[in-house]
This record gives C-alpha cells, structure tokens and sequence, in this order.
C-alpha cells in the first residue's frame, strides 16, 4: 500500500515539475539558512572542556571603593587585583587554583637561525593551569611546584611555537629568549584549541591558546608586561602590584557542589574580612560561577552570530508557510483526481497519507539540497573576517539536525494542505468533471 | 469601489489559502523592515566620520624587549629619521589609535571624586607635540600645550604620573557633555580629586572602539594629554604623508626602523584607512548577509504569491471565461486580480506591522538594537506591495487571454 502510495506521489511530483522545483529550492534555502546560523551558533556555544567543566569555577569579588552609584555596575569586576590574587590562591581550599593573566613581547630566535625577531602571546600563570585545563604535553611536562614557589626562569611552548624555532623536535632543556629574558624550555604543548577561549574572555574569544606560558611569579619578578585589560578603581600606589587595579584572571577546581559552596562562603568571609580591615569598602559582593555559567554570564556567543540565527529561523519560518501555500494549491488543483479515488474507495485516511507522503518526499528532496546549501553557506561564513569564522564546519550531530529539520518542516507543511484535500466530497468533483 | 465585493466574497470562499498568502506577506514584512533597519544602522556606523584626516596617515608600531629598548629618547632618534624619509610632512608617537581597539581611559567629573566611579569616561590620546598636526585634528578654542608642559610617560612612572596631568585638550563633544552651555576653555574638571584645567576645545576624534549607535555622542569623548609615548608603552609611530607617496613612505619607514633595530620587530605597518577597514568589517559582513538574507526572503514570498495566484486563476478558469462573455474587457480581469492582491497585501502589511513593531521591541530588550523608526514601516509597505504586483502580474495577465468561449465549452 505504502508502495503504491509512493508511486503515486512520484507521479504527482512529476506531472508539475516547475512547482515541485519551487518548492523544493524553497524549503531547501530556508533550511540551508538555518542550519548554517545554528551550525555556528552550536560552535560557539558549545563546551570547552567536556566532563571537567561543571568543576571549574571562576572566583569574583569586590574590592571597588563606594562610588556615586548611579551607573556603576553592580556587578564585582572580573578581574582581581595582585593582593587580592595572591590572598586567595593561598588562603583558599580549592583542590586545584591558578592566577594567570596575558602578556606579549617579542622573542629572540636562537643564534644562528634565519628567522626573524617576533611577537607572541604568554600566558603567565601557575602550573595548576595545565592539570585542572588537562592541557596535553607532546614533549616534557609543567614545571614544579617549587618552580612556581621560587620563580624560576622557566617556560612551556606551543607546538606552533617549537615548529618555529626548533623544527618541532624535543626542544626541552632548550633555551628561549622572551622579553629579553632567558628561560629553560621544560615542555611542549601537543596541540590544543579550547573552544571557546574560556580561560581569558577579555582577549581572543575564539583565537589560538598562547604560544608561551611563564610561572605567574616569574613574570611578576620580571615585570612582563599586560597584553589584556588593566581597570583601576582608585588612586594608584607605586606600582601596579601595590595598586588597586584588577588584572589578573583565577581560575579554581571545586570537585564537589559542598566544595563549591564552601568555596562561596570562603570568598564572602574574606571579603567581609577584607571590609573588616577596611580594604574594602563594599559589603561582601562575590560570584562564583562554573565555567558554562561564566561564558552564558560573558555572554561569550556574539550579539550578531544570536541575531542571524533568529533571523535564518523566521526566514524559514517564511518559507515553512510558503510551502504550506504551495502545497495547498497543488493538492486542490488536483481535486478532480482525488475525487474519482475517493469515489472508488479510497478512505481519506488513504488520501491524507498519500499527500502526506507527497509533502514529505518535497521534504527529503529539500533536506538533501538544504544540506548542500548548508554546506555553501558555512563555507561563505568561514571565509568571513570575524575571529570565529574558521571554526564554522558542519558536525555529525548537525548533519543528522539538518535532515531532521527538513523532513519535519515539510511535514508540518503538508499537514493543513493534506488535511483540506482529504475532505473534498468525491461526488461534487465527479459531477463536475 | 463596485469591484471590490466580488473580490471580497471570492476570497471568503478561499480563507485558507487568502489566510497564507497574508501570513506570509505579514511574517516577510516583520523581518525585513528590521532587517533593513539593522542594514543601514551598520552602514551608518562604517561610514562614520573618524575625525582625523584619514587619507594621508599611515601607522608603524615597533615590538620591543626588554627594558631600556624603546625609550621615550630612542623613539625621538627614530622620529627624527622618519622624518628625514621623502614626503614625511609630519611624524609623532602616539599611545593609542582611534578603531584601534585598544584605549587608555581615564575618567573625569566637574567635582572631585574619592573615587573613580563618577564621571564621564573617555579615552586618552598622547604622544608629543606634532599629534594634533599628524593626526589633522584642529584647535577650535584657546590653545595646545606649550612645548615645555610636555614629559616624558615610562613603564617606570607611567602609573605615577599618568593619572596626574594639570592640563587637557578635550574634543568638542565631551566638552558639551561636561558644560552643555558654557565654554569648556579654562574651566577645572576632576580626575580623582585631582584638578586638571581644560585649555582648548579640539575638533571630535572618534575613539579607539565605539558603542553599537552610531549616533552615540560618546563615540567622540576623547581627552590628550601633554606627555611623549615610546614604544615602551606599546605607541605608535603615525606619518602624515601626500596620500599618493604613501604606500612609499610605509615601506621606507618600516624598513628604516627594522634597520635601526635589528632585535626588534614591527607588529604593524598600515594605512590608516586599512586599520579603519579592518574595525568595521564585521559590521560590513553582517550588513551583506541581512541584506543577501532580506533579497531571498523577498524572492520566496514572490514565488509563493505566484504559484497561488496561478491556481487561482486556473481554479477561476470558467468564472473568467463567463465574465468575458457577459462582457469584461481583458483589462478588468486584470484588474481584478491585481486588486485582489493588493488587497491581501495591504492585510499582510497590517499585520506585519504589529509583528515589526513586536520583533523591534524583542530586539531592543535583548540586543543593542535602537527602536525601529517609523519610517521604516512604509518603506517596507511600499517594497512589498511593488512585489506582490510583480508576483501577480504574471497569473493575472494569464487570466486575462482567457478567452470568453471558454464559458461555453467547460459547460
């Protein structure tokens, strides 16, 4: 039966080519529009660090002065200060913590080779960092607690970075000239692109991890300059250390939900304390969000990518009731045929399936082109400037998505046209015909 | 206005299919007068006026490391050698660039504050004397700095000394926000609690990033400070140059100051124009998919128009062929349905423009998205009664060679 219903369809589709065409380019734009925008709105929201992020957390407290109010923001800053860093990375029981903020500077190739001076980005930071990100080592491994401890000249490479200089060998032991500074080389990241770059929202959102990564005391020993945000909220001391200026990002591993609420309360108390010792002049003002929290609170999907993925849905949306339009007249026009069928017997739960079919088999042919279109427009995305362009490429999941959507839109279209032909009087169309 | 109630009562006998011809039109109308609108906000915004005399400027910034390289001394040895390279009019360091994405910020209050939390923001341009010339920034009031007001900022002072300069240059459009109707010339504004006297008022610069809104006056706050920048500091060199020698003069430069460093290197050597180019190009992105978007959106509410109004006037083959026999002129047929579509359109645009208004008051809670002028409305009004006229034309014309024999021959 379901064969015969088939053939009919087919039939059908074919006596009416142009509007079949129609419709299938129809539905295949509207698809195509919308899976390419929810393809790179999937991208982007999706998790950096699938498993461990529901136990990472970024700590924030509020160490501004009593301002006029009026348009400030309630919310604690996202950046800490140097004192306020340093008291929470060492007062506070989280099984994992690292400070870290961003430098660049210029790299000195070793003697002897043809390359150029050049800039890179660093990541100053502690060697907590690699475990609690589970940052993977090609060669070596992070330097020691007592690295951290006694700021020791010490770095860890991108593999773009060991490419560069050393033709990807086992350059550990090695020396690299940053900042006009030396470090020993102790190991040599295998490759890693966290998606987003949740680590330090305030750079490259969606760019490539650092290509240096120096012990946060080291850096601050040797003064290595700020390549991200400095915010001061008051008069400035001596120096930025001293100085009540945020810069510095922290990042804290909480295995437990009660860790995590303990770790709150701990932030509250020092702020309180910190009140107490009239350091701060708010009452205790903190967040502690996890890492999903932290980039939905960052708003970390661009404004655009969220606007174009409505807009592709309403488009579609446009071409779901076009369909329908279409759909109705192709069906009724062929009132005539449905009129003899039903006149021979055939019930109009028979009709409504076989139009349904009818609107289905528009559905696959607009799946299967909606996917090419899918394909052409991540494509154009991709060779678009924005910082996330490159990452735009269809996934397995949205593959399936895609010719899901498809199937179902055309289905939806073809329930009301399909439902109207089915009630058609088989005597009046014989009648007349 | 007789031909209107058969028209009427023929689509009452049609409501579904009359229902989803409106539906479309009201759902593509909704869309596209805020699609539109976001277009041209984004046009607005990469056409802004930058403020400087953009043409003939050109930017190289040196990457140093180490301290003690790229002093305030050495970018004065490096500047005196930009200048001597042919058709340099003018040269300065200077701190940060307007679109450049990166800013110093300071904020400034009429009284003095404990704190920086009052106030107006506003970005801080430095770099030495030659700036405003380079820049082709203008003194409307009072006066520049005197060359002696000018010291030196370091990475060793820069923390010191930078939050504590007695005198500024402030651009026209802060200075009518801090005194909307007073002259802004010798009057005290406060950074912190402390004093700093406005001596001139500078034609607008745009900053370093700017607000969503074009029309934001914000977009122009900007205050210059008497201090020289080095690359120390990460400054910049910018070249006034004729703009036809200036692609020239960029690559003299650079090559000059990659010879005068040798372990240093240059992070960026460009026009102006191109850093300009490079600020607004999601904008321009964005404003090419809305519009491809909008074109495609209009393109399928046509061929639905048209595949409906052909099965009507297929439907209607007979009712047409007895009117042309009881005496319709061709042009009435024509008319008929060209009426019947307007009609439906204008119900479409009806209720569309409830949904605009709806889809615009969504965007401004969630988006940085200004509320939709009305007079976007008739502009998307008349777009698409054009193209339901367009769409119809076709069918209807088609109706009209329906000859009157046909009357006959169906029955």
């Amino acid at each position: 039966m379901s064969l015969y219903h088939l053939r009919l369809a087919l039939q059908a589709l074919r006596n009416s080519p142009v509007l079949t065409a129609l419709m299938v380019l129809a539905l295949a734009v509207g698809i195509g529009a919308s899976m390419t925008m929810l393809t790179v709105l999937h991208v982007l929201s999706g998790d950096p660090l699938p498993g461990r992020s529901a136990h990472l957390y970024y700590p924030q407290i509020d160490p501004r002065p009593l301002g006029s109010g009026g348009n400030a923001n309630p919310e604690p800053p996202g950046l800490l200060t140097y004192i306020d860093a340093e008291n929470l990375l060492h007062q506070g029981k989280a099984a994992r913590a690292a400070v870290m903020y961003q430098g660049g500077d210029v790299v000195q190739p070793p003697s002897g080779s043809a390359l150029h001076p050049f800039v890179v980005n660093s990541r100053l930071t502690g060697r907590d960092f690699f475990s609690m990100f589970e940052v993977p080592f090609r060669y070596g491994a992070p330097w020691s607690a007592a690295d951290d401890a006694g700021a020791a000249h010490v770095a860890v490479i991108s593999q773009k970075l060991d490419r560069k200089l050393f033709g990807g060998a086992d350059s550990v032991g090695r020396m690299l000239d940053y900042g006009g500074h030396s470090f020993r080389i102790v190991g040599v990241l295998a490759h890693w692109r966290p998606v987003p770059r949740f680590y330090d929202l305030n750079a490259s959102r969606f760019g490539q991890v650092e290509d240096v990564f120096i012990p946060f005391n080291t850096a601050r020993a040797l003064n290595l300059g700020i390549e991200g945000s400095t915010n001061c909220y008051g008069r400035p001391g001596k120096d930025l250390d001293t100085s009540p200026c945020g810069y510095i990002q922290m990042w804290v591993q909480l295995d437990s939900r009660r860790a995590a609420a303990a770790y709150k309360r701990f932030l509250a108390d020092y702020s309180a304390q910190q009140h107490a010792a009239g350091r701060f002049q708010r009452p205790p003002n903190v967040r502690l969000d996890d890492l999903m929290q932290w980039l939905a609170y960052r708003h970390v999907v661009p404004d655009d990518v969220r606007m174009q993925a409505w807009l592709a849905l309403g488009f579609l949306l446009v071409c779901v009731v076009n369909t329908v339009g279409l759909l109705l007249a192709k069906f009724l026009r062929r009132s005539g045929e449905i009129g003899v069928r039903r006149a021979l017997g055939a019930s109009r739960r028979a009709i409504f399936a076989q139009l349904l079919i009818e609107a289905g088999m528009i559905g696959a042919a607009g799946a299967v082109l909606g996917l090419l279109l899918t394909m052409l427009g991540l494509y154009l995305v991709r060779r678009q400037p924005s910082g996330y362009a490159h990452l735009a490429h269809l996934q397995p999941s949205m593959l399936l998505a895609t010719l899901a959507l498809a199937l179902l839109a055309s289905l939806v279209a073809g329930l009301l046209p399909a439902w109207r032909a089915s009630r058609i009087a088989p005597a009046l169309q014989i009648k007349s015909a | 206005m007789t031909t209107l109630r058969p028209i009427l009562s023929a689509l009452r006998r049609h409501k579904i299919a009359a229902l989803l011809i409106v539906l479309e039109i009201a759902l593509a109308f909704a869309i596209v007068s805020n699609a539109l609108y976001i277009v041209v906000g984004r046009l607005q915004r990469i056409d802004l006026p930058s403020g400087i005399d953009e043409p003939g400027l050109v930017l190289l910034q040196l990457a140093t490391a180490g301290a003690g390289r790229g002093t305030v001394a050495s970018a004065q040895a490096d500047l005196a050698a930009l200048r001597a390279i042919p058709g340099v009019e003018s040269a300065t360091a200077i701190n940060s660039l307007p679109l450049s994405h990166s800013q110093w910020g300071l904020i400034y209050a009429l009284h003095p504050m404990r704190t920086f939390s009052g106030g107006v923001q506003a970005p801080v341009y430095f770099g030495g004397p030659d700036l405003l010339k380079t820049l082709g920034v203008r003194m409307l009031q009072g006066m520049s700095f005197p060359p002696s007001a000018y010291r030196d900022l370091t990475p060793q002072n820069a923390f010191k000394i930078f939050v504590a300069a007695r005198q500024a240059l402030i651009t026209q459009a802060y200075a009518k926000r801090l005194w909307p109707h007073a002259n802004a010339v010798g009057k005290i504004m406060y950074m912190g609690e402390t004093p700093v006297q406005v001596i001139g008022v500078v034609s607008n610069i745009i900053k370093p990033y700017i607000s969503a809104n074009a029309h934001d006056p914000g977009n122009y706050y900007a205050v210059f400070s008497p201090f020289r920048a080095a690359p120390d500091l990460n400054a910049w060199y910018a070249l006034r140059c004729r703009p036809a020698v200036c692609p020239r003069v960029l690559k003299a430069a650079a090559g000059k100051l990659q010879a005068m460093h040798p372990t240093e290197t240059l992070n960026a050597q460009e026009s102006f124009m191109h850093m300009r180019q490079r600020y607004f190009r999601n904008d321009r992105a964005m404003a090419w998919l809305l519009a491809g978007t909008v074109l495609a959106l209009l393109a399928v509410t046509a061929v639905g128009i048209v595949g409906l109004a052909s099965f009507w006037v297929q439907q209607r083959t007979r009712q047409i062929g007895v009117r042309r026999a009881l005496g319709a002129r061709r042009v009435d047929i024509l008319r008929y349905f060209q009426t019947e579509n307007f009609l439906l359109a204008t119900a479409g645009i009806a209720l569309g423009c409830a949904a605009a208004i709806g889809i615009n008051v969504w965007l401004m809670a969630h988006y940085a998205v200004p509320r939709l002028p009305i007079l976007y409305l008739p502009i998307g009004a008349v777009a698409l009664w054009t193209l339901g006229q367009f769409a119809v034309l076709g069918p209807a014309l088609r109706a009209a060679r329906v000859p009157p024999t046909v009357a006959m021959r169906a029955a």
